[in-house]
């Protein structure tokens, strides 16, 4: 009697630690999201502050410069479901102006101009490493969490599903020449 | 930044991962970051400076043939102590998921850390056993780098998830300012990589050669690379023995002058290849490049437009396209001037940079790595209510 009793909380403690443990490893997983969105705000926020210089600096043609500064603009100040959207467009209205690599020479040419051309580089290369590595920490909370330990004993608390970051990062042509 | 690398292979024997975090850790230092390397080596080797020994590795069976792996409780405490002495920015960690001082570390810390996949292994049966103890070590990676697009591709489809392709970076200035040999030049082909290993495909390149020899009657083979000679030609005619030269081991230093002096490079690899770093060393080094039409390969060369492929493991269309290439001065000259210029990309210059913005990256608002000690095991005590904090 006192031995089932004690393989009975042997076996009990043990489940609790494993789900205890299970926790401990949900709760990293969700700082790293934190971590990884924090960093990916930051970059795109870095790429359309310089999209944003480039477009008031007077290097590109006025027709450029409104369709950079517009979608700039849109991408800065875009509210949290409109964000994906903002985003893509910003890419695409970078592919359209540097669509010529000339362009890219024009800026290099102008004062200051090739401090702005790597920036801009930096920049527009950090964004799809930081939003890979997001949708890489997503999808590991995701894979977790589906499973049925998780869901059962609602390890995840109330923290809200995590969604990835979808959006076209693709760099235009003439900044991306060293991607392999 | 203070950057702590860790390389799960013996740094007392030469290999690609090694050679690779050591150019690695000396373009940080040269860019005036902090790099530690926690690497196996036997306590009486000399090492560099920013090397730290993990102790010495030991030889296991694993995964088909004898690795040198660390493990243990020693291990575990010497990564623990290193962890917590560097007070990193961001750990790099190298082939997380071999059993040795990688996962170990990813097991000891918390913080930014980044992993590097260098092989492209179709996953072993101790990776799906060890499945669920691997994913929880592996979740703690902040960001992961394949090597190409083969080796994220693989990663991919065995572990989820995703990774930045960041190639493996060469010093292409090294290459290309080396100094021919006139002993090597004349006819010659060019063949680099263990002698005895038949995934390097020295056995395709001897079947090969006959119909090579036959139709160039000019044409030298060069061997570079340790193994057993005698054995290496034994299915070759005696009379064309005279025409296959056998270098042995050769330093870095002769090897670029080696791949400067070739008239052609042959990489008949048959497999088992993730990246083909010495495909890049001999396109730096200006030699134009016969290839097997591996994935890894074919991405190096660009599909083919830097550098030839024939198909895998077809010793006639080998030699079709070495008689066809070594009869073809123009070619081979079209070769080389677009090899030179796809090479930029893999040189440290452009690799070391790629890399440093993904620490950046994954160090942007994160704090600095630790020891998971150091916080107290945060979960469980908290959860229990015993933390004092």
């Amino acid at each position: 009697m006192t031995a089932t009793l004690i393989w009975t909380l042997v076996v009990l403690v043990a489940i609790g630690l494993y789900l205890s443990w299970t926790a401990g490893r949900l709760d990293r997983l969700h700082a790293r999201i934190d971590a990884a969105r924090a960093a990916l705000d930051a970059q795109l926020l870095r790429r359309a502050s310089v999209a944003q210089e480039l477009a008031t600096s007077k290097v590109l043609d006025p027709a450029a410069s409104i369709v950079l500064y517009e979608a700039a603009h849109a991408a800065r100040q875009a509210e949290e479901e409109q964000r994906e959207v903002a985003e893509s467009e910003l890419s695409q209205a970078l592919r359209a102006v540097f669509a010529d690599a000339g362009q890219l020479d024009v800026v290099r040419a102008a004062p200051g101009g090739d401090a702005a051309a790597h920036e801009l580089n930096e920049a527009v290369r950090r964004v799809p490493m930081a939003r890979r590595f997001h949708n890489d920490a997503v999808g590991a909370v995701r894979r977790l969490r589906q499973h049925r330990k998780v869901r059962w004993f609602r390890l995840a608390g109330h923290a809200p599903f995590p969604m990835a970051f979808e959006m076209d990062d693709e760099p235009p042509p003439a900044l991306a020449d060293r991607a392999a | 930044m203070r950057i702590g690398i860790v390389c799960p292979y013996s740094w007392d024997v030469p290999g690609g991962v090694q050679f690779h975090i050591r150019d690695l850790a000396e373009y940080f230092i040269r860019l005036g970051h902090e790099v530690s390397v926690l690497a196996p080596a036997d306590d009486d080797t000399p090492l560099p400076p920013y090397v730290v020994s993990a102790g010495r590795a030991v030889p296991v069976p694993y995964n088909g043939s004898v690795a040198r792996l660390n493990f243990g409780f020693l291990s575990a405490a010497r990564v623990r102590r290193w962890l917590h002495d560097g007070a990193f920015d961001v750990v790099h960690i190298h082939e997380p998921t071999s059993p040795s001082l990688g996962l170990l570390t990813c097991w000891a810390a918390s913080g930014p850390i980044v992993a590097t996949f260098h092989t492209s292994n179709p996953r072993s049966r101790a990776m799906i056993a060890a499945y669920s103890i691997l994913q929880a070590a592996l979740e703690k990676i902040s960001a992961r780098i394949a090597v190409s697009e083969y080796a994220r591709r693989t990663l991919v489809e065995h572990l989820g998830g995703d990774a930045v392709v960041i190639p493996n970076g060469v010093d292409v200035d090294f290459f290309a300012d080396a100094e021919p040999r006139p002993e090597w030049q004349g006819g010659t082909i060019g063949f680099v990589g263990r002698i005895d290993e038949p995934r390097k495909g020295l056995p395709v390149l001897m079947r090969a050669l006959p119909k090579i020899f036959a139709e160039r009657p000019d044409a030298r083979l060069l061997v570079a690379g340790r193994g057993d000679e005698k054995e290496a030609v034994e299915n070759l005619p005696k009379e064309l023995h005279a025409r296959v030269e056998f270098l042995g081991m050769i330093s870095d230093e002769d090897k670029a002058r080696f791949l400067r002096s070739v008239d052609l490079y042959v990489a008949p690899n048959t497999g088992g290849e993730s990246f083909g770093i010495i495909l890049v060393e001999a396109m730096s080094a200006g030699a134009p490049v016969l290839a097997s039409d591996l994935d890894a390969f074919a991405q190096v060369l660009d599909q083919g437009a830097a550098g030839d492929l024939f198909a895998n493991e077809d010793a006639d269309a080998l030699a079709e396209a070495a008689v066809r290439l070594l009869g073809d001065p123009e070619r081979r000259a079209g070769l080389r001037e677009r090899g030179s210029a796809h090479v930029r990309r893999f040189d440290w210059s452009t690799v070391g940079a790629d890399i440093l913005s993904v620490y950046e990256t994954v160090t942007a608002g994160a704090a600095a790595v630790a020891a998971e000690d150091d916080r107290g095991s945060p979960g469980l005590r908290a959860r229990l209510g015993l933390a004092r904090d």
